[in-house]
């Protein structure tokens, strides 16, 4: 610990750590723009800057290492000017545009043009005007609204070891995008969407689906059916001002018929149906000498990234469907079958924390015959905007249950929404095939956590077997580097696309700081904890599913229905 | 890829990321240009990404993404060519092929490129095209010429 003077006043700090995050722990708040938490700072927007005593000029107070006794000024007239100034040239070339823009209310240099009282453009720059790139069906571009802080680029290499966007050109011509200026949907881009997540302003932005889901509530004649993913009920509510880790199922489900849905389903259910299928799928690699390691496949995210990158590894990938589009493909088959409703006439929207959903449900393998069998993708922030549309207080409304039939799930299926969510109950699943009994403890704490890669090496079933999980492709990449060179000790591994998994997918509000992430990871846990059913297998509307529709797990109706193939991508790496 | 790459590649074995810029220079000087072919073995050779490598060439005026047109336009920016107004010419040229310096119009006919004094003062504002000199030039008489070639083209492809 050492003493710093902040304002006049004496804080603590730890040694090593950066001004900026002495600051942010005593609530002092020093705007930033190009700041990532746990990343390298770039010290490029310098907003952060602050005075400190017998140092002339500002620092960066993100890049700079706290000293004992140092003097510092974080609101001094120089710094606050100096920020002014910054803020006023960014908005010299700025379209302006913030009544029609998809970030109006929640875009940091709107806020920071606003706390700084810039009230009139102070500098005159010609306007940019780049085309805007719409391209990919996950992530729209538009460059005129970059302030070229360089956060995406850094995410995008730093965390998802993808590459696929950096800067172009120079001076006041830069842009960013990917190798060639092309469409994103031709570059290695994965749609993972954390490039969104962390820009300040409007010029990342997922592309909407809503226009197509209001005209298909609007149409009398088709029948609208939702699934929510595991990971919506718990970050929702933080748009709506609640807590970080509130879980809004009921209220939701209460929402979406207000909205219109004619049907309310869980993806945590379809979750259940994975967990059967890919359980069995991992015994019977074990049993028959298949494909090991096998990795999970519900990120579709990572399997682009496989697809691309490491297409030597396709056959380590499960062939289970994500549970999106196993839900997808059972309400355009038994569903629609119990319904006496023709597929074509049925319309399947999806809400899921993630951009690249929105990127799965387009790929022609998800296409069952001409139809998708997911017709449209909504995030979690859509689904906000849409119940803002439509004037609905959540504080109001009583919540309700899902429809059946896919309604009722277990604690298994819904902890798909954490990294280790999918490993612990695929574990808890095959070791029920295996031995007929349960496990002695469902919890296996070594797979929970927020690190990149957690593992462990377990019995099941009387084989001793490696498991491990990985979140963030940037560490996908070092185990699948270590499984190249050689590694053997792993059997199964589980990786999810985005950092922390689906609780921290490129679909989630934008306020997410680590603490809010751990929130929402804890609270899934407790849901885990306090549910009666925490076994996919032991889901009672799971069994009734293989009793009355897909007879067995990999049977001849699964193998059609739920799982697939993937395919080696020739894109610009 | 091109032997001629290969060759090159070859002489960079043991190269690091810092020789990307000569690495760089040296096959656009044997291919005329940086393809993404070109730019997607160079990654895999220095371990670099396409979007790195694209990213640090936009950065320098001199690489150029796609292959010369058949017809090469280069305009003059030197001092002398600049005072009589050769930037009134790059526009024109800019406009009438709807494209910019550097770039090839998509039908492959005519490719763009900015280059410093080419020693023929006396002409300015000078532009060349495939070597041979155009002096005085005016937005007017850069558009007349274009629209010349373009007729010529037209006339010889009726023939084919
Ligand atoms: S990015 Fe922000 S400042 Fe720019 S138009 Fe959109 S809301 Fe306004
Ligand atoms: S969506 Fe993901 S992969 Fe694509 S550019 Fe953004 S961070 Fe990179
Ligand atoms: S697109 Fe957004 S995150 Fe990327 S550099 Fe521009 S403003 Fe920053
Ligand atoms: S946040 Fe410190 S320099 Fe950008
Ligand atoms: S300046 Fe144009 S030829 Fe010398």
């Amino acid at each position: 610990m050492i003493q710093i003077e902040v304002n006049n006043r004496p804080i603590q700090a730890n040694e090593g750590e950066t001004l900026l995050t002495a600051l942010k722990r005593e609530g002092i708040k020093v705007p930033t723009l190009c700041h990532l938490e746990g990343l390298f700072p770039s010290g490029a927007c310098r907003m952060c800057v602050v005075e400190i005593e017998g140092v002339p000029g500002l620092v960066p107070s993100c890049a700079y290492p706290v000293r004992e006794g140092m003097k510092i000024r974080t609101h001094s007239p120089k710094a606050v000017r100096s920020r002014k100034t910054i803020i006023e040239l960014l908005l010299a070339n700025h379209p302006d545009d913030c009544l029609y823009c998809v970030r109006n209310g929640e875009c940091d240099l709107q806020d920071l043009a606003q706390e700084l009282g810039v009230r009139q453009r102070r500098f005159q720059g010609a306007r940019s005007s780049h085309k805007m790139d719409i391209s990919s069906p996950a992530i729209e571009r538009d460059p005129d609204k970059c302030i070229l802080c360089g956060k995406c680029v850094r995410v995008c290499e730093e965390v998802q070891g993808v590459s696929a966007i950096d800067f172009i050109g120079r001076g006041s011509r830069t842009v960013v995008g990917p190798a060639f200026d092309e469409g994103m949907n031709v570059s290695s881009c994965v749609n993972c969407g954390q490039c969104v997540v962390v820009c300040p302003t409007g010029a990342l932005r997922e592309q909407s689906g809503l226009k197509r889901v209001i005209s298909a509530i609007q149409n009398p004649k088709k029948l609208v059916v939702v699934q929510h993913a595991p990971a919506v009920s718990v970050t929702l509510g933080e748009e709506f001002g609640l807590k970080p880790g509130a879980d809004v199922m009921g209220i939701m489900a209460a929402a979406f018929r207000r909205l219109g849905f004619d049907r309310v389903f869980d993806t945590s259910f379809s979750a259940d149906v994975t967990i059967m299928e890919e359980a069995a799928e991992f015994i019977r690699r074990v049993q028959t000498g298949g494909r090991l390691p096998m990795f999970t496949s519900c990120s579709p995210g990572w399997i682009k990234f496989v697809e691309q990158f490491y297409p030597e590894f396709r056959e380590n990938l499960s062939t289970c469907k994500s549970p999106q589009q196993m839900m997808g493909a059972l309400i355009k088959s038994a569903f629609a079958e119990r319904e006496g409703v023709p597929p074509e006439d049925i319309f399947s929207v999806s809400v899921m924390p993630c951009t690249a959903k929105k990127f799965e449900c387009e790929r022609p393998e998800m296409t069952g015959g001409d139809a998708p069998d997911v017709d449209a993708v909504l995030t979690t922030r859509e689904l906000s905007r849409v119940i803002r549309m439509r004037g609905l207080d959540l504080k109001a409304l009583e919540p309700e249950p899902n429809d059946s039939p896919f309604g009722e799930r277990s604690s298994a299926g819904k902890l798909f929404g954490v990294s280790g969510g999918v490993m612990e109950a695929a574990i808890r699943t095959a070791h029920f095939m295996l031995t007929g009994k349960e496990l002695d403890r469902p919890k296996i704490q070594e797979l929970r956590g927020l690190d990149g890669i957690k593992q462990v090496h377990l019995e099941v079933g009387g084989i001793r077997m490696g498991f491990a999980v990985v979140s963030g492709l940037g560490n996908a990449r070092r185990i699948l580097e270590e499984v190249k060179a050689g590694r053997n000790d792993l059997h199964f591994i589980e990786v999810m696309t985005c950092p922390g998994g689906c609780i921290a997918g490129g679909g989630q509000p934008l306020s997410a700081n680590l603490a809010a992430v751990r929130a929402r990871m804890k609270a899934l846990y407790e849901i885990d904890e306090t549910s009666r059913v925490r076994t996919s297998h032991g889901n009672p509307s799971i069994v009734r599913l293989y009793g009355e529709f897909l007879g067995e797990p990999l049977g001849e109706k699964s193998h059609r229905l739920l799982h697939t193939r993937y395919h080696a991508r020739d894109v610009l790496q | 890829m091109s032997p001629a790459v290969e060759t090159i590649l070859e002489k960079y074995r043991n190269a690091k990321r810092d020789q990307l810029i000569p690495l760089l220079q040296e096959i656009q000087e044997s291919e005329g240009y940086l393809s993404r072919e070109a730019v997607a073995r160079i990654g895999r050779h220095l371990r670099l990404p396409a979007s790195k490598i694209y990213g640090v060439a936009t950065f320098y005026n001199q690489f150029r993404f796609q292959s010369n047109g058949k017809h090469h336009i280069q305009v003059c920016r030197g001092t002398a060519c600049h005072v009589k107004g050769s930037a009134k010419v790059l526009d024109a040229l800019k406009r009438e092929l709807k494209i910019d310096a550097g770039a090839t119009t998509r039908d492959g006919l005519f490719s763009l490129e900015v280059v410093a004094c080419i020693g023929a003062c006396g002409l300015a504002p000078v532009i060349s095209i495939n070597g041979e000199f155009h002096a005085n030039m005016t937005p007017d008489a850069t558009r007349k010429l274009l629209r010349a070639i373009r007729r010529e083209e037209e006339k010889s492809h009726a023939a084919d």
